[in-house]
């Protein structure tokens, strides 16, 4: 289709804002205002086209007013708590949006060849135009991303929300094999697609379905503390297909932002593996080894551990000069970031320096410990990443483990480990440890962790809010 | 546009996002996540497109469903960002 040259200038503004708005994200101080920029090249992209072409307006407004009232809906809604699984269904509709686009689009050339080709039955010229190596293997590309980001987000949302069907992660026997062989035929599918010489419809749609399935068996096996890896790689995934439907329609706009997402993705899924010093190809295919670890539970624990109360704590937290909480998944699920911010308040009133370390891959999603901090209001200079923490640990009166794990789990530093080399927060070197957790269950490695029976670890059983809930109360009566 | 001119851009693209989303803090990931879902829904011009006024019945259905998926990511993504950078606060 040719457009009218306004149409670009407007794709380059969008272009513009949308990088301007990534840009504002580098500071919490221009963030706001980023987000916003990045919503203005929206509309301006939205706008413009929807002017310069003839649209079907009644197909256009209704389609829009039905998507922007479910998105509005489901942002305002949303607790922060349930952010990972936003963003993942989120991301499967940008991923299904572009094996529709890619859809239209074939099934119109379709039937603009069907119509020419009366008149010019013999002209080959036609054809090849229409349906150029650029068109076809756009279209197979952004039918494969696109499906599998669709399916594989929808299973990402489903284990996020922890319905029923997901608590037993699905594995079937050959698992690599079924995934390999469905690989094979999506490829064979877009082979075919490709290489005929009209695009045949049914190789299309096949190949959407294939990669449908495909997207649910890479998925399904994926669990728990590896959630972040695959949300981000599947952000990364719903760029590519953007960027992909794109090349479906020669379009500049979707090519440079599907790869600014793209490239986002890509970043934070390298980050979260290296937080957890495993390759991509073994968060996705393989799984922790927990009988390689040497000591078991009875080993490690038996007759080392120390109990304590709210009481207790509170006494020891009079007086001291530093506190740093680590938080875990743990805090998100016993939502206990209100209490969390009421005990901060608490020390800080005292003249207590409280601060929050988090390990990169702590929660379910990159930065997801950051947003339920700032929900209660907790300063974002309060919060230290892992590398800026770990050097001043031993400077720290109490460290306060609440729901984290593995990620304090100092058994990776040993060589033979199963989570060997995974960068840890330095807790143990702290004066004093204080683990607040429900029972001395392994976390998602499903290893025992040495940090509970040290000598200066003291454990706090109970649900994470109720237990913190206490702690403030003692503290104020203290 | 030509191929080789959009494979350009793609390039240049990718090495620009690597450019700036480094510097995006750990602390703003999550909506850096959500932020950048938002832009993916970019996809709604290509659905926009799909429904012009001489697209055939099928076209436009394809291009309905595309508008509404790509709205909810646009609209849902924007206003979740919004929603959580606004708690960032300084001491």
């Amino acid at each position: 289709m040719h457009m009218h040259w306004s149409i670009d200038i407007a794709y380059l503004v969008a272009a513009i804002l949308f990088i301007r708005g990534i840009k504002g994200l580098t500071h919490p101080r221009t963030a706001v205002q980023g987000n916003l920029l990045s919503a203005l090249g929206m509309t301006i992209a939205i706008v413009a086209t929807a002017f310069v072409i003839g649209l079907n307006w009644w197909v256009v407004i209704a389609a829009m007013i039905v998507g922007s009232a479910i998105g509005a809906v489901a942002a305002v809604k949303v607790p922060m708590t349930g952010m990972p699984q936003m963003v993942a269904i989120f991301n499967g509709f940008g991923g299904g949006a572009s094996v529709f686009v890619a859809w239209g689009e074939l099934t119109q050339r379709l039937h603009d060849v069907g119509g020419v080709s009366g008149e010019l039955a013999e002209s080959a010229g036609v054809h090849a135009a229409m349906f150029d190596p650029q068109f076809v293997i756009a279209t197979a590309l952004a039918g494969i991303i696109g499906a599998v980001t669709f399916s594989g987000s929808m299973i990402a949302y489903g284990k996020l929300q922890e319905f029923k069907i997901f608590w037993n992660p699905w594995v079937l026997p050959a698992h690599q094999l079924i995934n390999a062989l469905l690989a094979l035929i999506t490829i064979g599918l877009g082979v075919w697609l490709c290489m005929a010489d009209t695009p045949p419809m049914a190789a299309y749609v096949l190949l959407v379905v294939v990669s449908l399935v495909l997207g649910v068996t890479l998925t399904c096996p994926i669990g728990g503390a590896d959630m972040p890896v695959v949300i981000a790689l599947l952000n990364s995934y719903s760029g590519l297909a953007a960027a992909a439907t794109g090349f479906v329609i020669s379009n500049s706009v979707l090519i440079i932002t599907g790869s600014l997402v793209g490239a986002s993705g890509l970043i934070l899924t390298s980050i979260m593996c290296v937080a957890m010093n495993r390759s991509l190809a073994n968060v996705i295919f393989g799984k922790i080894d927990a009988s390689k670890a040497g000591a078991s539970a009875d080993e490690v624990y038996e007759g080392k551990i120390k109990s304590t109360s709210a009481d207790e704590i509170a006494m020891m937290l009079d007086g001291v000069q530093r506190v740093v909480i680590v938080p875990g998944y743990g805090m998100a699920v016993s939502q206990a970031q209100h209490a969390v911010h009421d005990l901060y308040n608490e020390l800080e009133e005292r003249g207590v320096n409280v601060e929050f370390a988090i390990h990169p891959v702590a929660g379910r999603m990159p930065g997801h410990m950051n947003v339920l901090l700032a929900e209660v209001d907790i300063p974002y200079e309060k919060l230290v990443e892992m590398d800026a923490i770990n050097p001043q640990f031993s400077q720290v009166d109490v460290a306060i483990v609440l729901g984290a794990n593995d990620v304090v789990n100092p058994v990776a530093r040993e060589a033979d480990s199963a989570i060997a080399g995974m960068p840890i927060l330095d807790v143990d070197k702290a004066r004093t440890v204080i683990v607040i957790k429900r029972s001395l269950s392994p976390g998602f490695a499903g290893i025992p962790n040495p940090l509970f029976a040290l000598d200066n670890t003291l454990m706090y059983f109970g649900d994470g809010k109720k237990t913190v809930v206490d702690l403030v109360n003692a503290i104020k009566e203290n | 546009m030509e191929f080789t001119e959009l494979l350009i851009v793609f390039v240049l693209a990718i090495f620009i996002g690597f450019e700036i989303i480094t510097k995006v803090p750990p602390t703003l990931h999550t909506p850096l996540m959500s932020g950048s879902n938002a832009i993916s829904g970019i996809t709604i011009v290509g659905a926009l497109l799909a429904t012009h006024a001489e697209a055939t019945t099928t076209a436009t259905i394809l291009g309905f469903i595309a508008i509404t998926m790509a709205m909810i990511n646009v609209v849902g993504g924007y206003l979740v960002t919004h929603r959580m950078l606004s708690m960032f606060k300084k001491k």
